[in-house]
């Protein structure tokens, strides 16, 4: 079974149609990317899977989980995180603080307990913040840990906000243009940590992406989309020589 | 009177107290269209100006057109250095710093009103104080006519301005995207500026036809509390849209005032405002979008 | 410079971590708490008045600092609380039962403002708040039977075992007393997930969603423990003046409360008590400065509303970050001496970007 799959999802906004019955099935463990023209729906996409949007129609089911219709702050206790395009991290806080904002799916002690700072929440904060470092390890925080989030280098943001997303534990990643922005030292280290956090963690990572060197370098499979429609599917080097693609892009 | 008759006139009363507002109204929305501020400021410029119409009729001795019109040199002038001397200086801060300190400049304002011209109450005599005409069976105060002439006219004039002027384009440049215009050659900071004293000027022409009906006071400065529920109910940030808010609310409250309990005329505005704000959460004509992502 | 060496993850959580912190605050313990037994009988009023303000203000840092919801009609919710103190007590609800009471009336009705008015963000949500508190205040002057109208009601007298502790000293400990509770409540609540949710709807809504956070109940949420502090120190309020008519809750009371939060900084708990005992002594500090004046400027009417304008013109303009950010900037020059630089906190300029599409 695979772990991500849209059936016919359609997106149409007043009269346009942003994504067309677009049907794609991404199995555990793969690195997925969607790759496009601007405008191609490819945000679109990634918005409807965490419902920052409703299908007009079609179906997105998760390990089979049907999440067409969970509220918006639900699609995380499905293991589903996300990226942002332009970044969306909480800027007056610190790094540490938008990692734990990670973690606020799992329990905290409850709700009553938080005003007496009880020992269950002790323990609990503990726990999250510990969870936390093991992400800041892996990404290579920890310089920045206390420093607010609004003032790092665009690059740094970046990641900041690939850990938050990690601090989930999520099973599957999305990532939208994670290399936009970044210079191509960047980038390597990115392809590096995608391709950890796929080996060592296990978590299928679906990605938009423009950055082609990005995309051949970890994805096994690439789809193309133009127009809200879903052009080839397949690895980076078919997909690239296929002429919808090209047309697609260079125009007809 | 009969029936017919006595809903004419209070629809008439209505119209006259909802062109002020209207005028207000137009006046917050220039500025909150070309710089994003909501002026809270705006009602004490019209409060100060009215006492500057009233100490030039009765200090200076001067005529009331030539009072009426020092009360809108000042007020705009007022306005203009406000803008330029103050708000100038957090351009590109989070909106709500502009908000904080447009309510600091009103608390400024009011001191000064305060200072200048103490608590009590003065009578500001127009031209068509104490006349009145018959139009149709019902008697109309003149001033009431002057006041929806005078907003007439001041909708008329923007409206040309905005449209057809250079002045008129760059603000709607500017106020689509201030970045862009700015590249483009337009003096953003200038420009808005000039509109603030603009909509000086026009606050200034509401203060002066506002004084005869209530009194030159400093409570005076609270109708703009009405042209908020003005601008509300007329889609914020529309022009066409404040005028209609405005005598609405004029009517509203007239209508209140005669078949609600008592107290409902004085809060009906703000109910207005309450109700349509939470009934169209993004204003009534969308203004608001979410945001993309 | 001073580094932390944490050897757990408990060191950090920990409040008051190093002596000159704990030494600090022992002190300023020590001297509230001995205030009263030197101080003369005015300064224990104003202590006491002092107080109450920083608990209304902490409440509103809550929504407005805290989850950035802009209220300019908090003084609804101090009528509230006020109001709902005297039925209590009336009813026959001895005084430290009807006090909490009371408060989580007015969180009730915190929330129930906050259901429908999170519809609404923003300058909207500004200004349903500013109108909700005006409506309020009619409400409050014409519904005589609850309220005495426009004549006033007469506030019961406050008694803890039989003994009124309405009296100017221990008045002054029970300020004191609710607002150290409720300040440590919410230092707590702040550095909890609550809290964190609250900054991440602050911050950006599409991510707090992304993370799990629903963002519309803690909105609500927000509302109804701010409403509920702010309700508290209404209640107090009520004891404080003993005889409570409707302009006490005017939007005056509504703008100073916004006037305490931003000049003390927001986002920041301690702002909010920098702010309340800077705003709430001031009227005090300008009536002691006319005395001094030529009497042709102390008799001037209106003086205080412009020194109120002039004090939150400057700091929106030269310390947007309040005094607390001002107490930081203080803070690291010492630590870092002789190492500081200004140019740590200097904001870049940049051209503003709509607000209209969010």
């Amino acid at each position: 079974m695979s772990l991500l799959q849209l059936d016919g999802v359609s997106l149409r906004v007043g009269g346009l149609t942003a994504v067309r019955e677009v049907s794609v099935a991404v199995p555990q463990g793969e690195i997925f990317a969607i790759i496009g023209p601007n405008g191609a729906g490819k945000t679109s996409l990634f918005n409807i899977i965490t419902r920052v949007f409703a299908p007009s129609a079609g179906r997105v089911l998760v390990a089979g989980q049907d999440i067409t219709a969970v509220p918006r702050h639900h699609v995380v206790r499905h293991g589903i995180a996300r990226t942002f395009q332009n970044i969306e991290l909480f800027d007056a806080a610190t790094v540490l603080q938008n990692l734990l904002l990670g973690r606020h799916r799992f329990p905290h002690g409850g709700f009553t307990a938080q005003f007496a700072w009880t020992p269950a929440v002790r323990r609990a904060e503990i726990a999250s913040r510990a969870a936390v470092e093991r992400t800041i390890d892996r990404l290579e925080l920890s310089a920045y840990r206390n420093a607010p989030v609004g003032g790092l280098p665009y690059g740094v943001r970046k990641v900041v906000e690939l850990g938050r997303a990690l601090a989930t534990e999520p099973r599957l990643l999305l990532l939208d243009e994670p290399a936009s922005g970044l210079n191509p030292e960047e980038t390597r280290d990115l392809a590096f940590w995608i391709e950890d956090i796929r080996a060592e963690l296990g978590i299928t990572v679906v990605m938009v992406e423009h950055d082609m060197s990005l995309v051949s370098a970890v994805a096994d499979r690439v789809m193309c989309m133009s127009m809200g429609e879903v052009l080839a599917t397949g690895t980076a080097a078919e997909v690239q020589a296929d002429p919808a693609v090209i047309a697609a892009y260079l125009g007809t | 009177m009969t029936l017919d008759a006595a809903l004419l006139q209070l629809a008439v009363n209505g119209a006259a107290v909802g062109a002020i507002y209207a005028l207000v109204a137009l006046g917050l929305v220039m500025t909150y269209k070309a710089t994003e501020v909501l002026n809270f400021a705006y009602g004490d410029v019209l409060m100060l100006s009215a006492f500057i119409g009233w100490f030039a009729m009765t200090s200076l001795g001067l005529p009331f057109w030539a009072a009426a019109l020092t009360a809108i040199a000042v007020a705009g002038g007022l306005s203009y250095v406000i803008d330029a001397g103050v708000m100038r200086r957090i351009v590109g801060q989070p909106h709500f710093s502009a908000v904080m300190l447009t309510i600091a400049i009103s608390f400024m304002l009011r001191g000064l009103a305060g200072m200048m011209f103490g608590p009590t109450s003065r009578r500001l005599e127009t031209p068509w104080s104490g006349h009145s005409s018959r139009l149709g069976g019902v008697v109309v105060a003149d001033i009431s006519l002057a006041i929806i002439a005078a907003a007439a006219v001041v909708t008329a004039v923007l409206f040309v301005l905005l449209r057809t002027t250079r002045f008129g384009i760059g603000i709607q440049a500017a106020s689509q995207n201030q970045l862009a215009a700015y590249l483009c050659g337009i003096r953003v900071k200038r420009l808005n500026s000039l509109v603030w004293a603009a909509s000086g000027a026009i606050a200034a022409v509401s203060g002066v036809l506002l004084a005869p009906l209530a009194l030159v006071d400093i409570s005076l400065w609270s109708v703009v509390l009405k042209a908020f529920a003005a601008l509300v109910l007329g889609g914020f940030g529309s022009m066409p849209g404040a005028v209609v808010g405005g005598v609405s609310i004029g009517l509203i409250e007239q209508f209140a005032g005669v078949y609600l309990p008592d107290g409902f005329k004085d809060v009906s505005a703000q109910l207005v405002l309450i109700l349509v704000l939470l009934c169209f959460p993004r204003g009534l004509l969308g203004e608001a979008h979410g945001r993309r992502v | 410079m001073r580094f932390d060496y944490d050897t757990s993850y408990a060191d950090a959580q920990r409040l008051l971590r190093h002596w000159p912190g704990r030494i600090a605050y022992a002190a300023l313990a020590a001297l509230l708490l001995a205030g009263p037994l030197v101080l003369p009988k005015f300064f224990i009023g104003e202590a006491a008045a002092t107080f109450i303000a920083c608990i209304m203000a902490l409440g509103l840092m809550v929504l407005t600092g805290f989850t950035g919801q802009v209220s300019l009609g908090h003084a609804a919710f101090v009528a509230i609380g006020a109001y709902a103190e005297i039925g209590l007590l009336d009813a026959g609800l001895p005084f430290p039962l009807a006090l909490p009471v009371a408060g989580a009336i007015a969180g009730l009705a915190g929330l129930l403002i906050g259901l429908p008015a999170i519809r609404v963000s923003g300058l909207y949500l500004a200004m349903v708040t500013l109108a909700f508190a005006l409506v309020v205040e009619q409400a409050v002057g014409r519904w005589k039977s609850v309220t005495g109208g426009y004549d006033g009601a007469q506030v019961p007298d406050a008694r803890l075992f039989g003994a009124n502790i309405g009296g100017l000293v221990p008045f002054y400990y029970v300020c004191l007393a609710v607002l150290v509770l409720a300040l440590l409540a919410l230092i707590n609540l702040t550095r909890g997930y609550v809290g964190r949710a609250f900054v991440g709807i602050r911050d950006s809504e599409a991510a707090a969603h992304a993370l799990g956070i629903w963002v519309s109940g803690y909105k609500v949420l927000a509302f109804g423990i701010s409403a509920a502090i702010t309700g508290l120190g209404g209640a107090l309020l009520a004891h404080q003046v003993q005889y409570v008519t409707p302009d006490v809750f005017s939007l005056n009371l509504s703008m100073q409360l916004v006037l305490m939060v931003v000049v003390g900084g927001l986002g920041s708990l301690r702002g909010a008590v920098l702010g309340a005992v800077l705003i709430g002594l001031l009227p005090t500090a300008i009536s002691r400065l006319k005395a001094l004046l030529p009497a042709v400027a102390a008799a001037q009417f209106g003086l205080e509303t412009f020194i109120f304008g002039l004090v939150l013109a400057g700091f929106v303009l030269f310390e947007p970050s309040g005094l607390n950010g001002r107490w930081i900037k203080l803070r690291s020059f010492f630590e870092a001496f002789p190492l500081y630089r200004r140019r740590t906190f200097v904001r870049g300029k940049a051209y503003a970007s709509s607000e209209r599409h969010r």
